[in-house]
Protein backbone atom coordinates (compact mmCIF):
# COMPACT_ATOMS: atom_id res chain seq x y z
CA UNK A 1 0.00 0.00 0.00
CA UNK A 2 1.12 3.70 -0.57
CA UNK A 3 2.14 5.89 1.86
CA UNK A 4 -0.50 7.22 4.62
CA UNK A 5 -1.70 10.59 3.40
CA UNK A 6 -3.42 11.48 6.81
CA UNK A 7 -1.66 9.49 9.62
CA UNK A 8 -2.56 9.93 13.53
CA UNK A 9 0.15 9.16 16.02
CA UNK A 10 -0.46 8.50 19.48
CA UNK A 11 -2.99 10.90 20.10
CA UNK A 12 -4.05 12.32 23.53
CA UNK A 13 -6.86 14.59 23.29
CA UNK A 14 -9.03 16.36 26.84
CA UNK A 15 -11.55 19.17 27.13
CA UNK A 16 -11.47 21.24 29.51
CA UNK A 17 -13.83 19.84 31.88
CA UNK A 18 -11.36 16.82 32.14
CA UNK A 19 -12.92 14.64 29.92
CA UNK A 20 -10.36 12.42 28.22
CA UNK A 21 -11.90 11.66 24.71
CA UNK A 22 -8.92 10.38 22.83
CA UNK A 23 -6.33 8.08 24.28
CA UNK A 24 -3.82 6.91 22.43
CA UNK A 25 -5.23 7.01 19.22
CA UNK A 26 -2.87 5.86 16.35
CA UNK A 27 -3.90 5.26 12.74
CA UNK A 28 -3.11 5.57 9.26
CA UNK A 29 -5.63 7.00 6.18
CA UNK A 30 -4.59 6.81 2.28
CA UNK A 31 -5.79 8.59 -0.48
CA UNK A 32 -8.95 8.03 -2.10
CA UNK A 33 -10.19 5.44 0.48
CA UNK A 34 -13.70 5.79 2.42
CA UNK A 35 -12.63 4.96 6.23
CA UNK A 36 -15.20 4.80 8.71
CA UNK A 37 -14.91 5.53 12.33
CA UNK A 38 -17.26 3.83 14.02
CA UNK A 39 -18.29 3.37 17.87
CA UNK A 40 -20.84 4.11 20.49
CA UNK A 41 -22.17 7.37 21.50
CA UNK A 42 -18.79 9.25 23.30
CA UNK A 43 -16.49 6.97 21.68
CA UNK A 44 -14.77 10.07 20.44
CA UNK A 45 -15.48 9.87 16.95
CA UNK A 46 -16.58 13.59 16.41
CA UNK A 47 -13.50 14.62 18.52
CA UNK A 48 -10.78 13.20 16.32
CA UNK A 49 -12.78 14.45 13.10
CA UNK A 50 -12.28 17.64 14.37
CA UNK A 51 -9.27 17.03 14.83
CA UNK A 52 -7.99 16.52 11.86
CA UNK A 53 -8.85 19.74 10.53
CA UNK A 54 -7.61 21.74 13.45
CA UNK A 55 -11.45 22.91 14.69
CA UNK A 56 -10.48 21.25 17.79
CA UNK A 57 -8.93 24.56 17.99
CA UNK A 58 -12.26 26.09 18.64
CA UNK A 59 -12.75 24.45 22.28
CA UNK A 60 -10.95 26.12 24.69
CA UNK A 61 -8.42 24.99 27.69
CA UNK A 62 -7.92 21.44 25.75
CA UNK A 63 -5.13 19.68 25.72
CA UNK A 64 -3.41 17.77 23.05
CA UNK A 65 -0.75 14.82 23.15
CA UNK A 66 0.02 13.27 19.75
CA UNK A 67 0.68 14.01 16.18
CA UNK A 68 -1.43 14.36 13.28
CA UNK A 69 0.38 14.57 9.97
CA UNK A 70 -0.96 15.75 6.43
CA UNK A 71 1.38 14.75 3.30
CA UNK A 72 4.03 14.16 6.37
CA UNK A 73 3.41 17.55 7.19
CA UNK A 74 2.28 18.30 10.75
CA UNK A 75 -0.72 20.19 10.73
CA UNK A 76 -0.08 21.50 14.58
CA UNK A 77 2.87 22.94 13.61
CA UNK A 78 3.01 27.06 13.97
CA UNK A 79 3.92 27.55 10.83
CA UNK A 80 0.65 26.20 9.14
CA UNK A 81 -2.04 28.26 7.77
CA UNK A 82 -5.09 26.97 9.16
CA UNK A 83 -7.61 28.65 6.66
CA UNK A 84 -5.78 26.24 4.00
CA UNK A 85 -5.86 23.28 6.21
CA UNK A 86 -9.25 23.70 6.51
CA UNK A 87 -9.74 23.82 2.95
CA UNK A 88 -7.93 20.59 2.38
CA UNK A 89 -9.47 19.14 4.76
CA UNK A 90 -12.71 20.17 4.90
CA UNK A 91 -15.77 18.94 7.44
CA UNK A 92 -19.18 18.51 7.02
CA UNK A 93 -21.04 18.62 10.18
CA UNK A 94 -23.48 16.28 12.12
CA UNK A 95 -26.49 18.76 12.28
CA UNK A 96 -26.30 20.42 8.81
CA UNK A 97 -26.15 24.49 9.09
CA UNK A 98 -26.71 26.44 5.89
CA UNK A 99 -25.88 29.94 6.65
CA UNK A 100 -28.50 32.56 6.46
CA UNK A 101 -28.40 33.74 2.82
CA UNK A 102 -28.98 32.39 -0.70
CA UNK A 103 -28.00 28.31 -1.94
CA UNK A 104 -25.36 30.27 -4.15
CA UNK A 105 -24.02 32.29 -1.26
CA UNK A 106 -23.63 29.41 0.52
CA UNK A 107 -21.52 27.79 -1.83
CA UNK A 108 -19.22 30.71 -2.75
CA UNK A 109 -19.07 31.67 0.39
CA UNK A 110 -15.46 29.96 1.40
CA UNK A 111 -14.80 29.89 -2.55
CA UNK A 112 -14.74 33.73 -2.10
CA UNK A 113 -12.59 34.36 1.30
CA UNK A 114 -10.39 31.45 -0.77
CA UNK A 115 -9.78 34.13 -3.10
CA UNK A 116 -11.41 32.81 -5.96
CA UNK A 117 -13.29 35.72 -8.14
CA UNK A 118 -13.38 34.84 -11.32
CA UNK A 119 -17.56 34.64 -12.35
CA UNK A 120 -16.78 31.34 -14.47
CA UNK A 121 -14.84 29.72 -12.14
CA UNK A 122 -17.16 29.75 -9.38
CA UNK A 123 -20.26 29.30 -11.33
CA UNK A 124 -18.81 25.99 -12.23
CA UNK A 125 -18.01 25.06 -8.97
CA UNK A 126 -21.22 25.51 -7.29
CA UNK A 127 -22.48 23.61 -10.33
CA UNK A 128 -20.38 20.87 -10.34
CA UNK A 129 -20.16 20.64 -6.42
CA UNK A 130 -24.12 20.18 -6.47
CA UNK A 131 -23.92 17.69 -9.04
CA UNK A 132 -21.66 15.51 -7.18
CA UNK A 133 -23.90 16.38 -4.02
CA UNK A 134 -27.05 15.36 -5.57
CA UNK A 135 -28.91 18.12 -5.56
CA UNK A 136 -27.95 20.15 -8.70
CA UNK A 137 -31.47 19.14 -10.26
CA UNK A 138 -33.31 19.72 -7.25
CA UNK A 139 -32.41 23.38 -6.42
CA UNK A 140 -30.70 24.65 -10.02
CA UNK A 141 -33.81 26.94 -10.73
CA UNK A 142 -33.67 29.11 -7.15
CA UNK A 143 -30.11 29.46 -6.39
CA UNK A 144 -30.94 32.62 -5.06
CA UNK A 145 -33.37 31.56 -2.81
CA UNK A 146 -32.70 31.09 0.87
CA UNK A 147 -30.86 28.06 2.11
CA UNK A 148 -32.94 27.76 4.81
CA UNK A 149 -36.21 27.21 3.49
CA UNK A 150 -34.25 24.13 2.22
CA UNK A 151 -35.38 20.10 3.63
CA UNK A 152 -33.59 18.61 6.09
CA UNK A 153 -32.15 16.37 3.05
CA UNK A 154 -31.47 18.71 1.14
CA UNK A 155 -29.83 20.97 4.03
CA UNK A 156 -27.40 17.76 4.68
CA UNK A 157 -26.78 17.51 0.48
CA UNK A 158 -26.12 21.81 0.66
CA UNK A 159 -23.50 21.60 3.27
CA UNK A 160 -21.87 18.31 1.83
CA UNK A 161 -21.58 20.26 -1.63
CA UNK A 162 -20.46 23.65 0.51
CA UNK A 163 -17.57 21.18 1.43
CA UNK A 164 -17.17 19.96 -2.11
CA UNK A 165 -16.95 23.17 -3.78
CA UNK A 166 -13.60 24.17 -1.94
CA UNK A 167 -12.57 20.81 -3.80
CA UNK A 168 -10.40 19.87 -1.06
CA UNK A 169 -8.45 16.57 -0.73
CA UNK A 170 -10.03 14.93 2.39
CA UNK A 171 -13.82 15.27 3.78
CA UNK A 172 -14.69 14.77 6.72
CA UNK A 173 -18.38 13.53 6.91
CA UNK A 174 -19.82 13.31 10.78
CA UNK A 175 -23.10 11.34 10.14
CA UNK A 176 -24.37 12.68 6.77
CA UNK A 177 -27.33 10.62 6.89
CA UNK A 178 -28.88 11.42 10.43
CA UNK A 179 -32.48 12.30 10.00
CA UNK A 180 -32.52 11.18 6.64
CA UNK A 181 -35.37 8.91 5.28
CA UNK A 182 -34.24 5.61 3.71
CA UNK A 183 -34.57 7.05 -0.37
CA UNK A 184 -32.24 10.32 0.99
CA UNK A 185 -29.99 7.75 2.81
CA UNK A 186 -29.70 5.64 -0.45
CA UNK A 187 -28.95 8.79 -2.64
CA UNK A 188 -25.76 9.76 -0.08
CA UNK A 189 -24.29 6.44 0.07
CA UNK A 190 -24.76 6.13 -3.64
CA UNK A 191 -22.78 9.38 -3.77
CA UNK A 192 -20.14 8.26 -1.43
CA UNK A 193 -19.18 5.99 -4.08
CA UNK A 194 -18.41 8.41 -7.07
CA UNK A 195 -16.73 10.85 -4.43
CA UNK A 196 -14.21 8.54 -3.18
CA UNK A 197 -12.69 8.23 -6.75
CA UNK A 198 -11.44 12.11 -6.16
CA UNK A 199 -11.21 12.23 -2.88
CA UNK A 200 -10.45 10.62 0.45
CA UNK A 201 -13.09 10.92 2.86
CA UNK A 202 -13.14 10.01 6.38
CA UNK A 203 -16.82 9.16 7.82
CA UNK A 204 -18.51 8.58 10.81
CA UNK A 205 -21.50 6.49 9.80
CA UNK A 206 -25.06 6.28 10.94
CA UNK A 207 -25.14 2.72 12.28
CA UNK A 208 -22.60 0.17 11.86
CA UNK A 209 -25.07 -1.86 8.99
CA UNK A 210 -23.86 1.37 7.20
CA UNK A 211 -20.37 1.39 7.78
CA UNK A 212 -20.31 -2.19 6.95
CA UNK A 213 -22.07 -0.74 3.53
CA UNK A 214 -20.15 2.01 2.88
CA UNK A 215 -16.49 1.34 4.61
CA UNK A 216 -13.00 0.39 3.05
CA UNK A 217 -11.81 0.12 5.90
CA UNK A 218 -12.79 1.02 9.08
CA UNK A 219 -11.79 1.54 12.99
CA UNK A 220 -13.37 1.07 15.69
CA UNK A 221 -13.58 3.57 19.00
CA UNK A 222 -14.60 2.63 22.60
CA UNK A 223 -13.92 5.27 25.15
CA UNK A 224 -11.78 7.28 23.57
CA UNK A 225 -9.43 4.30 22.65
CA UNK A 226 -8.68 2.63 18.89
CA UNK A 227 -9.92 -0.70 19.68
CA UNK A 228 -9.45 -2.44 15.88
CA UNK A 229 -8.49 -1.18 12.87
CA UNK A 230 -9.11 -3.47 9.51
CA UNK A 231 -10.52 -3.89 5.55
CA UNK A 232 -14.14 -4.01 6.36
CA UNK A 233 -14.90 -7.19 4.26
CA UNK A 234 -12.36 -8.53 6.94
CA UNK A 235 -13.72 -6.54 9.68
CA UNK A 236 -17.70 -6.47 10.10
CA UNK A 237 -17.27 -10.74 9.07
CA UNK A 238 -14.49 -11.53 11.53
CA UNK A 239 -13.37 -8.90 14.22
CA UNK A 240 -10.75 -10.26 15.93
CA UNK A 241 -11.26 -8.16 18.86
CA UNK A 242 -14.44 -9.09 21.64
CA UNK A 243 -15.59 -5.79 22.31
CA UNK A 244 -15.63 -5.02 18.35
CA UNK A 245 -17.70 -7.97 18.10
CA UNK A 246 -19.94 -7.86 20.53
CA UNK A 247 -20.20 -3.94 19.27
CA UNK A 248 -21.05 -5.04 15.66
CA UNK A 249 -23.54 -8.14 16.70
CA UNK A 250 -25.64 -5.44 19.09
CA UNK A 251 -24.61 -6.57 22.21
CA UNK A 252 -23.99 -3.46 23.45
CA UNK A 253 -24.15 0.25 22.36
CA UNK B 1 -58.62 30.76 46.21
CA UNK B 2 -58.95 29.18 42.89
CA UNK B 3 -56.04 29.15 40.20
CA UNK B 4 -58.37 31.04 37.95
CA UNK B 5 -59.45 33.69 40.65
CA UNK B 6 -55.17 34.03 41.45
CA UNK B 7 -54.87 34.45 37.96
CA UNK B 8 -56.68 37.15 37.38
CA UNK B 9 -55.77 39.10 40.87
CA UNK B 10 -52.42 38.93 39.54
CA UNK B 11 -53.62 40.25 35.71
CA UNK B 12 -55.29 42.96 38.00
CA UNK B 13 -52.43 43.91 40.30
CA UNK B 14 -49.97 43.88 37.32
CA UNK B 15 -51.99 46.21 35.48
CA UNK B 16 -52.37 48.57 37.96
CA UNK B 17 -48.95 49.05 38.28
CA UNK B 18 -48.36 49.26 35.25
CA UNK B 19 -50.25 51.99 34.86
CA UNK B 20 -49.05 53.94 37.98
CA UNK B 21 -46.15 53.73 35.37
CA UNK B 22 -47.40 54.62 32.20
CA UNK B 23 -50.09 57.60 32.98
CA UNK B 24 -47.37 59.88 34.61
CA UNK B 25 -45.32 59.45 31.15
CA UNK B 26 -48.28 59.95 29.20
CA UNK B 27 -49.73 62.87 31.31
CA UNK B 28 -46.14 64.66 30.64
CA UNK B 29 -46.36 64.07 27.31
CA UNK B 30 -49.80 65.17 27.17
CA UNK B 31 -49.41 68.74 28.82
CA UNK B 32 -46.01 69.53 27.21
CA UNK B 33 -47.78 68.89 24.06
CA UNK B 34 -50.47 70.94 24.65
CA UNK B 35 -49.04 73.85 26.40
CA UNK B 36 -45.98 73.78 23.39
CA UNK B 37 -47.81 73.01 20.42
CA UNK B 38 -49.26 77.03 19.86
CA UNK B 39 -45.92 77.95 19.79
CA UNK B 40 -44.60 75.74 17.13
CA UNK B 41 -44.04 77.11 13.62
CA UNK B 42 -41.31 77.06 11.02
CA UNK B 43 -39.76 80.42 12.18
CA UNK B 44 -39.63 79.29 15.63
CA UNK B 45 -37.51 76.22 14.05
CA UNK B 46 -35.54 79.06 11.58
CA UNK B 47 -35.39 81.66 13.99
CA UNK B 48 -32.62 82.57 16.15
CA UNK B 49 -33.97 84.12 19.65
CA UNK B 50 -34.34 87.57 19.74
CA UNK B 51 -34.99 90.51 22.37
CA UNK B 52 -33.29 88.66 25.28
CA UNK B 53 -34.46 85.30 23.71
CA UNK B 54 -38.22 86.86 25.07
CA UNK B 55 -38.77 86.38 21.16
CA UNK B 56 -37.90 84.60 18.03
CA UNK B 57 -37.26 80.60 17.55
CA UNK B 58 -34.58 78.13 19.04
CA UNK B 59 -32.60 77.34 15.68
CA UNK B 60 -29.12 77.43 17.18
CA UNK B 61 -30.19 75.77 20.10
CA UNK B 62 -31.61 72.84 17.92
CA UNK B 63 -28.75 73.25 15.25
CA UNK B 64 -25.94 72.80 18.21
CA UNK B 65 -28.36 69.74 19.17
CA UNK B 66 -28.22 68.11 16.02
CA UNK B 67 -24.11 69.12 15.83
CA UNK B 68 -23.40 67.43 19.08
CA UNK B 69 -25.55 64.50 18.41
CA UNK B 70 -23.72 63.72 15.22
CA UNK B 71 -20.33 64.44 17.53
CA UNK B 72 -21.59 61.99 19.74
CA UNK B 73 -22.37 59.04 17.12
CA UNK B 74 -18.55 59.85 15.54
CA UNK B 75 -16.97 59.44 19.06
CA UNK B 76 -19.62 56.67 20.33
CA UNK B 77 -19.91 54.31 17.15
CA UNK B 78 -16.59 53.08 16.52
CA UNK B 79 -14.91 53.01 19.72
CA UNK B 80 -18.20 51.03 21.22
CA UNK B 81 -18.52 48.30 18.41
CA UNK B 82 -14.75 47.19 18.60
CA UNK B 83 -15.03 47.19 22.44
CA UNK B 84 -18.00 45.04 22.31
CA UNK B 85 -16.68 43.13 19.39
CA UNK B 86 -13.34 42.73 21.51
CA UNK B 87 -15.63 41.79 24.56
CA UNK B 88 -17.57 39.24 22.94
CA UNK B 89 -15.72 37.69 20.05
CA UNK B 90 -11.94 37.99 21.31
CA UNK B 91 -11.38 38.51 25.47
CA UNK B 92 -12.83 35.08 26.77
CA UNK B 93 -13.70 34.66 30.33
CA UNK B 94 -10.80 36.10 32.37
CA UNK B 95 -10.04 38.21 35.25
CA UNK B 96 -9.23 41.62 32.86
CA UNK B 97 -11.86 40.97 30.58
CA UNK B 98 -14.40 40.49 34.24
CA UNK B 99 -13.20 43.33 35.54
CA UNK B 100 -13.67 45.14 32.08
CA UNK B 101 -17.48 43.99 32.35
CA UNK B 102 -18.16 45.44 35.48
CA UNK B 103 -16.31 48.98 34.98
CA UNK B 104 -18.89 49.31 31.72
CA UNK B 105 -21.84 47.99 33.99
CA UNK B 106 -20.96 50.59 36.65
CA UNK B 107 -20.15 53.87 33.88
CA UNK B 108 -23.84 53.26 32.71
CA UNK B 109 -25.23 53.88 36.35
CA UNK B 110 -22.78 56.87 37.01
CA UNK B 111 -24.72 60.00 37.06
CA UNK B 112 -24.42 62.69 34.02
CA UNK B 113 -23.25 65.50 35.69
CA UNK B 114 -20.17 63.19 36.57
CA UNK B 115 -19.59 63.11 32.98
CA UNK B 116 -20.05 66.72 32.86
CA UNK B 117 -16.88 67.23 35.43
CA UNK B 118 -14.81 64.75 33.99
CA UNK B 119 -15.60 66.47 30.58
CA UNK B 120 -14.56 69.72 32.15
CA UNK B 121 -11.00 68.22 33.76
CA UNK B 122 -10.57 66.05 30.64
CA UNK B 123 -11.09 67.69 26.98
CA UNK B 124 -11.75 71.18 28.19
CA UNK B 125 -8.75 72.31 30.69
CA UNK B 126 -6.46 69.18 30.26
CA UNK B 127 -6.30 68.65 26.37
CA UNK B 128 -6.97 72.37 25.77
CA UNK B 129 -9.78 71.56 23.57
CA UNK B 130 -11.78 74.79 25.58
CA UNK B 131 -15.90 74.71 25.78
CA UNK B 132 -15.99 73.33 22.26
CA UNK B 133 -18.15 71.30 20.15
CA UNK B 134 -15.39 68.95 20.48
CA UNK B 135 -15.33 68.92 23.75
CA UNK B 136 -18.87 68.19 24.49
CA UNK B 137 -19.10 65.08 21.62
CA UNK B 138 -16.37 63.28 23.11
CA UNK B 139 -17.93 63.96 27.06
CA UNK B 140 -21.43 63.06 25.55
CA UNK B 141 -19.52 60.44 23.42
CA UNK B 142 -18.09 58.58 26.27
CA UNK B 143 -21.08 58.64 28.23
CA UNK B 144 -23.18 56.66 25.58
CA UNK B 145 -20.86 54.51 24.93
CA UNK B 146 -21.41 51.65 28.23
CA UNK B 147 -25.07 51.50 26.82
CA UNK B 148 -24.24 51.18 23.33
CA UNK B 149 -21.75 48.35 24.40
CA UNK B 150 -23.93 46.24 26.55
CA UNK B 151 -26.53 46.06 23.46
CA UNK B 152 -24.03 45.62 21.21
CA UNK B 153 -22.23 42.46 23.17
CA UNK B 154 -25.97 41.03 23.78
CA UNK B 155 -26.48 41.45 20.21
CA UNK B 156 -23.07 39.61 18.68
CA UNK B 157 -23.52 36.63 21.46
CA UNK B 158 -27.10 36.23 20.33
CA UNK B 159 -25.96 35.38 16.86
CA UNK B 160 -25.84 31.95 16.86
CA UNK B 161 -22.54 29.63 17.99
CA UNK B 162 -22.96 27.26 14.62
CA UNK B 163 -22.56 30.41 12.27
CA UNK B 164 -19.36 30.70 13.27
CA UNK B 165 -18.53 27.23 13.22
CA UNK B 166 -19.29 26.82 9.91
CA UNK B 167 -17.67 30.08 8.32
CA UNK B 168 -14.86 28.88 10.18
CA UNK B 169 -14.76 25.28 8.89
CA UNK B 170 -14.85 26.66 5.31
CA UNK B 171 -11.82 28.35 5.64
CA UNK B 172 -12.65 31.73 7.25
CA UNK B 173 -10.63 33.63 9.08
CA UNK B 174 -11.60 34.72 12.99
CA UNK B 175 -12.49 38.02 11.67
CA UNK B 176 -13.42 36.77 8.22
CA UNK B 177 -15.71 35.11 10.40
CA UNK B 178 -16.93 38.26 12.44
CA UNK B 179 -17.39 40.88 9.37
CA UNK B 180 -19.52 38.17 7.15
CA UNK B 181 -21.06 36.22 9.59
CA UNK B 182 -22.04 37.87 13.14
CA UNK B 183 -21.93 41.77 12.59
CA UNK B 184 -24.55 41.74 9.56
CA UNK B 185 -26.77 39.60 12.23
CA UNK B 186 -25.87 41.57 14.90
CA UNK B 187 -26.80 45.03 13.16
CA UNK B 188 -29.84 45.35 14.25
CA UNK B 189 -29.37 45.18 17.88
CA UNK B 190 -26.33 47.54 17.52
CA UNK B 191 -28.03 50.07 15.85
CA UNK B 192 -30.89 50.16 18.21
CA UNK B 193 -28.18 50.13 21.20
CA UNK B 194 -26.77 53.57 19.24
CA UNK B 195 -29.90 55.20 18.38
CA UNK B 196 -30.84 54.92 22.44
CA UNK B 197 -27.88 56.07 23.66
CA UNK B 198 -27.82 59.19 21.00
CA UNK B 199 -31.33 59.87 22.20
CA UNK B 200 -30.08 59.89 25.79
CA UNK B 201 -27.30 62.29 24.27
CA UNK B 202 -29.22 64.54 22.51
CA UNK B 203 -31.79 65.52 25.93
CA UNK B 204 -29.01 65.65 28.07
CA UNK B 205 -27.92 68.82 30.26
CA UNK B 206 -25.39 68.53 32.88
CA UNK B 207 -22.48 66.53 30.22
CA UNK B 208 -22.67 69.87 28.29
CA UNK B 209 -22.97 72.34 30.54
CA UNK B 210 -19.34 72.85 31.16
CA UNK B 211 -18.34 71.42 28.19
CA UNK B 212 -19.80 73.08 24.82
CA UNK B 213 -23.05 74.70 25.80
CA UNK B 214 -23.00 78.48 25.41
CA UNK B 215 -26.10 80.68 27.08
CA UNK B 216 -26.58 83.13 24.25
CA UNK B 217 -24.64 82.73 21.07
CA UNK B 218 -25.78 84.66 17.77
CA UNK B 219 -24.06 83.58 14.94
CA UNK B 220 -23.54 79.74 14.54
CA UNK B 221 -20.24 77.77 15.36
CA UNK B 222 -18.07 77.64 12.25
CA UNK B 223 -15.89 74.74 13.54
CA UNK B 224 -15.89 72.19 16.37
CA UNK B 225 -13.95 74.31 18.41
CA UNK B 226 -16.70 76.54 18.87
CA UNK B 227 -19.10 77.09 21.33
CA UNK B 228 -22.77 76.20 20.61
CA UNK B 229 -26.21 76.65 21.75
CA UNK B 230 -27.94 73.42 23.12
CA UNK B 231 -31.46 72.68 23.19
CA UNK B 232 -31.56 70.86 26.60
CA UNK B 233 -29.44 73.67 28.20
CA UNK B 234 -31.45 76.33 26.04
CA UNK B 235 -34.02 75.18 27.82
CA UNK B 236 -32.79 75.52 30.98
CA UNK B 237 -31.91 79.02 30.57
CA UNK B 238 -35.13 80.02 29.18
CA UNK B 239 -37.32 78.18 32.25
CA UNK B 240 -35.06 79.08 35.04
CA UNK B 241 -32.63 82.35 34.45
CA UNK B 242 -34.48 84.70 32.13
CA UNK B 243 -36.95 86.41 34.01
CA UNK B 244 -40.88 87.50 32.66
CA UNK B 245 -39.69 84.24 29.53
CA UNK B 246 -43.36 83.82 27.79
CA UNK B 247 -44.57 80.35 28.99
CA UNK B 248 -45.46 79.72 25.09
CA UNK B 249 -41.79 79.88 24.02
CA UNK B 250 -40.18 77.80 27.12
CA UNK B 251 -43.14 74.88 25.87
CA UNK B 252 -42.34 75.08 22.49
CA UNK B 253 -38.70 74.29 22.96
CA UNK B 254 -39.43 71.71 25.58
CA UNK B 255 -42.04 70.13 22.60
CA UNK B 256 -39.18 70.17 20.59
CA UNK B 257 -36.64 68.57 22.63
CA UNK B 258 -38.98 65.70 23.82
CA UNK B 259 -40.03 64.86 20.19
CA UNK B 260 -36.63 64.69 19.39
CA UNK B 261 -35.75 62.26 21.81
CA UNK B 262 -39.16 60.52 21.30
CA UNK B 263 -38.22 60.16 17.38
CA UNK B 264 -35.02 58.49 18.38
CA UNK B 265 -36.98 55.97 20.54
CA UNK B 266 -39.05 55.51 17.70
CA UNK B 267 -36.51 55.28 14.92
CA UNK B 268 -34.78 51.92 17.00
CA UNK B 269 -37.61 50.52 17.56
CA UNK B 270 -38.80 50.28 13.75
CA UNK B 271 -35.38 49.70 12.71
CA UNK B 272 -35.06 46.50 15.45
CA UNK B 273 -38.66 45.32 14.49
CA UNK B 274 -38.17 45.73 10.34
CA UNK B 275 -34.51 44.16 10.74
CA UNK B 276 -36.32 41.30 12.99
CA UNK B 277 -38.68 40.57 10.61
CA UNK B 278 -35.85 40.33 7.46
CA UNK B 279 -34.20 37.68 9.61
CA UNK B 280 -34.14 34.22 8.11
CA UNK B 281 -33.54 32.08 11.26
N1 LIG C 1 -16.94 20.64 23.26
C1 LIG C 1 -16.81 19.71 24.23
N2 LIG C 1 -16.53 20.07 25.51
C2 LIG C 1 -16.38 19.16 26.47
N3 LIG C 1 -16.49 17.83 26.29
C3 LIG C 1 -16.77 17.39 25.06
C4 LIG C 1 -16.93 18.30 23.96
N4 LIG C 1 -17.21 17.58 22.84
C5 LIG C 1 -17.20 16.29 23.23
N5 LIG C 1 -16.92 16.17 24.56
C6 LIG C 1 -16.79 14.92 25.31
O1 LIG C 1 -15.81 14.13 24.69
C7 LIG C 1 -16.21 12.77 24.61
C8 LIG C 1 -16.20 12.32 23.17
O2 LIG C 1 -17.21 13.05 22.46
P1 LIG C 1 -17.43 12.95 20.90
O3 LIG C 1 -18.43 13.98 20.55
O4 LIG C 1 -16.13 12.98 20.21
O5 LIG C 1 -18.06 11.50 20.78
P2 LIG C 1 -18.74 10.82 19.51
O6 LIG C 1 -18.08 9.51 19.34
O7 LIG C 1 -18.79 11.73 18.36
O8 LIG C 1 -20.21 10.56 20.08
P3 LIG C 1 -21.62 10.62 19.31
O9 LIG C 1 -21.79 9.31 18.63
O10 LIG C 1 -22.58 10.79 20.43
O11 LIG C 1 -21.58 11.77 18.37
C9 LIG C 1 -17.58 12.71 25.28
O12 LIG C 1 -17.39 12.28 26.60
C10 LIG C 1 -18.07 14.11 25.23
O13 LIG C 1 -18.90 14.38 26.33
MG1 LIG D 1 -20.33 12.77 17.32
Amino acid sequence: MSDAFLSVRNLYFTYDDGIEALHNVTLDIYRNELFVLFGPARAGKSTLLRLCNRLSDLSEHTERQGAITLNGKDIFAADINISALRRRVSMVFAIPTPLPGSIHANLVYGLKLAGIRDKGELERRVERSLRQAALWDEVKDRLDTSALALSGGQRQRLCLARSLALEPEIILLDNPTSGLDPISTATVEESLYELKQRYTIIMVPHSVQQAARVADRAAFLLNGELIEVGRAERMFVHPQDQRTEDYITGRFG
Amino acid sequence: MSRQQANKLAVGVLTVVAAIVVIPILLVIVYVVWQGLPALSWAFLTEAPRNGMKEGGIMPALLGTILLTLGTAIVSFPLSIATAIYLAEYAGDNRLTRWIRMAIVNLAGIPSIVYGLFGLGAFVLFMGFGTSILAGSLTLGIMTMPVVISTAEEAILAVPQQFRTVSLSLGASRWQTIRYQVLPHALPGIITGIILGLGRAAGETAPILFTVAAFYVPELPRSIFDQTMALPYHLYVISTQVPGMPLQIQYGAALVLLLIVLSFTLVATLVRTQMRRRREW
